[in-house]
């Protein structure tokens, strides 16, 4: 598959492979923060930490855009759809989410409320011109990459007067999760030496966003795409940044991302949304003005304001650690709850839903290692089959040179 | 269940039940007034009253396209003499929408499927039943177009569709048209298939590309605006496995990896059988087309069904010839050895990526594409 395959090839991640062992200092670790669930899911498909030396370790963040979602915003959606019998559109993975009482949109579209998954904000569209009868609302989540065509939708909704469409907003900003992450380490928060920061996030934000963390935190940040080689590449970027004793921005994912991003998709947002004051982020708390609500000038389709539901205290299930495993603080292994009660067909927690999750990904792929322990040490690699083919590390074009945007020296 | 096809006795006797037999009486037996509207007319709640409407649609529809020596008997049940050896059975209800998909259509389905299991024992699929639950307002032309579609497969894979029912629900309570078909088969003696018998050191093998059908699904899906030049790989593998057997009469394991795909049903066999698997990335054959679609909708072509390939498990040292035979016949072209039995405490199917990386292939968790067979 072409634009594909180039950013999966096993020859070249051997050759990066054995770069990054050279490289890597064995007199130390690496902590590396990948934020995105993209990243994640990248990490344990492909199997990317076998080809990491021990002492590089991926830290996984809060960048799945399901599991950071409260549980009562789920209930809410939930009271819309049973309570106000709107028709609930939303995205399939949020559908197995537990909300409160053992209850999640599954078991409540079993139970009769109409709730249908949608693989774009145009479906909801159509869905609310097929039905002027039902009032339709669209389960909006995501980070800034969801957020413009939930913009779009809004827009359309208002040329079009389609009175029976509502959005139901929960999108989310991802700088203010990175700067609650890294402003907790040392207090029983996570060390991290870098991180490798939001790809598509950063197709709209750009890369100017994250410039805050090498200058207030000192960490270094590596704009890193989903495909492995991208993972790997940019974990070299950040180990030679770090062996450097440097840190800025810098962008390993130039073929898509610059530093400004797309200002068309921001203006879109900055007339459609407008900054909350605080927002609740699963196992982060409530940051302030870490999320979107719907502006004033389409206030009209607000679902909040339109369809009243009580507010839901949103309680965890007991024993539940997707609150520290989504700071990454804790392994998805260090939990009581993982592969006892809590696994993919019977999720407690959010972690264990969407593929991008840590407990899921972590569950599907990758639960017969050890916890701890990749098999590599030092400069070794860390899988036979890697540590014995040579190969140059000369990775595809569109990738091989790297930019950067800033630099900000620790 | 099944009533009577006698008018006269079907009245009033099963009314109620709005249940019919195809297992038909002769036709000379019937008149009705005007021929069914095969072009224009609609499923309605007569045609599963036990009434004349439900008569002659057995008569101008089902009997058209499924007749056979057992099913003209014209009684509640077909009677025949089992031919020696060890019988088979399998069941399967088959629902799926879009009705009629590229590369096939629920009739043709409701067929393949059930051969596929009967034969997936090594079994020499003989007969089916069909058992009909149409929504009122479905077209005749469509159920026509699908019961002529599940003839043509019958008469295909050389089995005969024996027995049948036909009920009718109201709108809104089915969708469209929902098919049971169970089989019947006979297996020959000295072919011992099952998935408890894979043993470490026994081969893998796939008779094709993998994800076909669930990707041809989806493209034709309402709410995916969404073109592929994928046909489903519906198709009966009777006739693939008699060469297998007689080939390779040694093989433990066959099945079809349908709902869940390639991952799921080999977690299901390594957990039948106590054992793991170690499976190569690289050695999966995927369509490109497949793979594409995949990434785009965030899918697992591994994960995606098929309803015509099948996997095998034999002595390692048989693999070669097993994969000869399968490659020579036109349903198992692309077929391919893609890993080893190993042992496993924990029955993990594990498989070294292309990226050179390894992982466990789990189980499906949940539903990866809502009603795809």
């Amino acid at each position: 598959m072409k634009y594909i395959d180039e950013f999966r090839d096993g020859e070249l991640a051997r050759g990066l492979a054995r770069t990054i062992a050279a490289e890597a200092d064995p007199d130390r670790t690496y902590r590396l923060m990948e934020f995105c669930g993209g990243h994640t899911h990248a990490i344990y498909r492909y199997g990317v930490q076998d080809l990491m030396p021990a002492n590089v370790r991926f830290v996984h963040g809060p960048g799945c855009p399901v599991c950071v979602l409260p549980m009562a915003r789920i209930d809410q959606a939930i009271a819309m759809a049973v309570e106000h019998g709107v028709t609930l559109c939303t995205y399939g993975d949020l559908m197995r989410v537990p909300a409160s009482e053992r209850n999640s949109l599954l078991k409540a579209k079993a139970g009769g409320a109409d709730i249908r998954m949608i693989y774009s904000t145009q479906d909801a569209l159509a869905i609310a011109r097929q039905a002027p009868e039902r009032q339709v609302v669209l389960f909006a989540i995501g980070f800034e990459t969801t957020t413009p065509p939930t913009a779009v939708a809004l827009k359309v909704a208002r040329a079009e007067r389609l009175k029976n469409f509502a959005v139901f907003c929960n999108h989310v900003l991802t700088p203010p999760a990175l700067a609650t992450i890294l402003a907790s380490g040392g207090e029983g928060g996570v060390q991290l030496d870098g991180i490798l920061g939001p790809s598509h996030v950063s197709i709209v934000i750009g890369s100017r966003p994250y410039e805050f963390v090498p200058q207030t935190f000192g960490k270094p940040v590596v704009i890193a795409g989903f495909e492995p080689l991208d993972v790997m590449q940019s974990a070299l970027m950040l180990i030679r940044q770090i062996n450097a004793g440097q840190s800025s921005v810098e962008n390993q994912y130039i073929r898509a991302v610059n530093r400004d991003g797309n200002p068309k998709a921001q203006a879109l947002m900055t007339e459609v949304f407008s900054p909350r004051e605080t927002f609740e982020w699963r196992g982060l708390g409530f940051l302030p003005a870490s999320a979107l609500r719907i502006a004033d000038a389409y206030t009209e389709f607000d679902a909040e304001q339109r369809f009243a539901v009580a507010p839901s205290s949103g309680r965890e299930i007991k024993g539940c650690e997707c609150p520290s495993v989504l700071r990454g603080v804790m392994e998805p292994t260090d939990c009581k709850l993982f592969g006892t009660v809590c696994t993919p067909e019977n999720p407690m927690g959010a972690c264990m839903v969407s593929s991008e999750g840590a407990c899921a990904a972590y569950w599907s792929y990758g639960r017969f290692r050890a916890p701890a322990s990749p098999s590599a040490v030092g400069a070794d690699v860390g899988s036979g089959v890697a540590a014995t083919l040579a190969a140059p590390a000369n990775l595809p074009a569109a990738s091989a040179p790297t930019r950067r945007n800033s630099a900000v020296s620790a | 269940m099944a009533a009577p096809l006698n008018p006269s006795l079907t009245e009033g006797q099963c009314a109620e039940r709005s249940s019919a037999s195809v297992s038909a009486s002769a036709p000379a037996a019937r008149r009705f007034a005007g021929r069914l509207d095969l072009k224009r007319g609609a499923i309605d709640m007569s045609h599963g009253s036990g009434g004349r409407a439900m008569a002659q649609l057995i008569d101008e529809l089902f009997r058209v396209h499924l007749d056979n020596p057992l099913l003209a008997q014209g009684n509640d049940q077909a009677l025949f003499r089992p031919p020696p050896g060890r019988l088979v059975t399998s069941t399967d209800g088959h629902v799926i929408s879009p009705l009629f998909f590229p590369g096939g259509d629920i009739g043709a389905l409701a067929v393949h499927g059930t051969v596929n299991d009967v034969a997936m024992a090594g079994a020499r699929p003989l007969y089916l039943t069909a058992s009909f639950i149409l929504e009122e307002g479905l077209p005749l032309a469509d159920l026509e177009r699908i019961v002529s579609s599940m003839g043509a497969a019958a008469h295909a894979a050389g089995v005969q569709v024996i027995a049948g029912d036909t009920k009718v629900v109201e709108r809104g309570k089915g969708d469209g048209c929902f098919i049971s078909t169970t089989g019947i088969g006979v297996v020959p003696d000295g072919i011992q298939i099952s998935g408890d018998l894979a043993r470490p050191g026994d081969a893998i093998l796939v008779s094709g590309s993998m994800g076909d059908h669930g990707v041809a699904i989806l493209s034709k899906r309402e709410n995916l605006g969404f073109e592929t030049e994928i046909v489903s790989d519906c198709q009966a593998l009777n006739d693939l496995v008699a060469v297998m057997i007689t080939a390779v009469p040694s093989i433990h394991c066959l099945r079809d990896p349908t709902r869940g795909g390639l991952a799921t049903t080999l977690n299901e066999l390594a957990l039948q059988s106590q054992v793991g698997m170690q499976i190569q990335e690289p050695l999966i054959p995927v369509r490109p087309e497949v793979s594409a679609a995949c990434e785009l909708l965030g899918l697992d072509p591994l994960y995606v069904a098929n309803e015509g390939k099948l996997i095998a498990i034999c002595p390692g040292d048989q693999a070669e010839a097993l994969l000869a035979v399968m490659r020579a016949h036109p349903k198992g072209r692309d077929a391919a050895i893609i890993g080893q039995v190993v042992e496993d405490a924990h029955h993990f199917v594990q498989m070294e990526t292309a990226f050179g990386g390894s992982r466990i292939v789990d189980w499906l968790a949940g539903e990866q594409l809502p009603r795809i067979c």
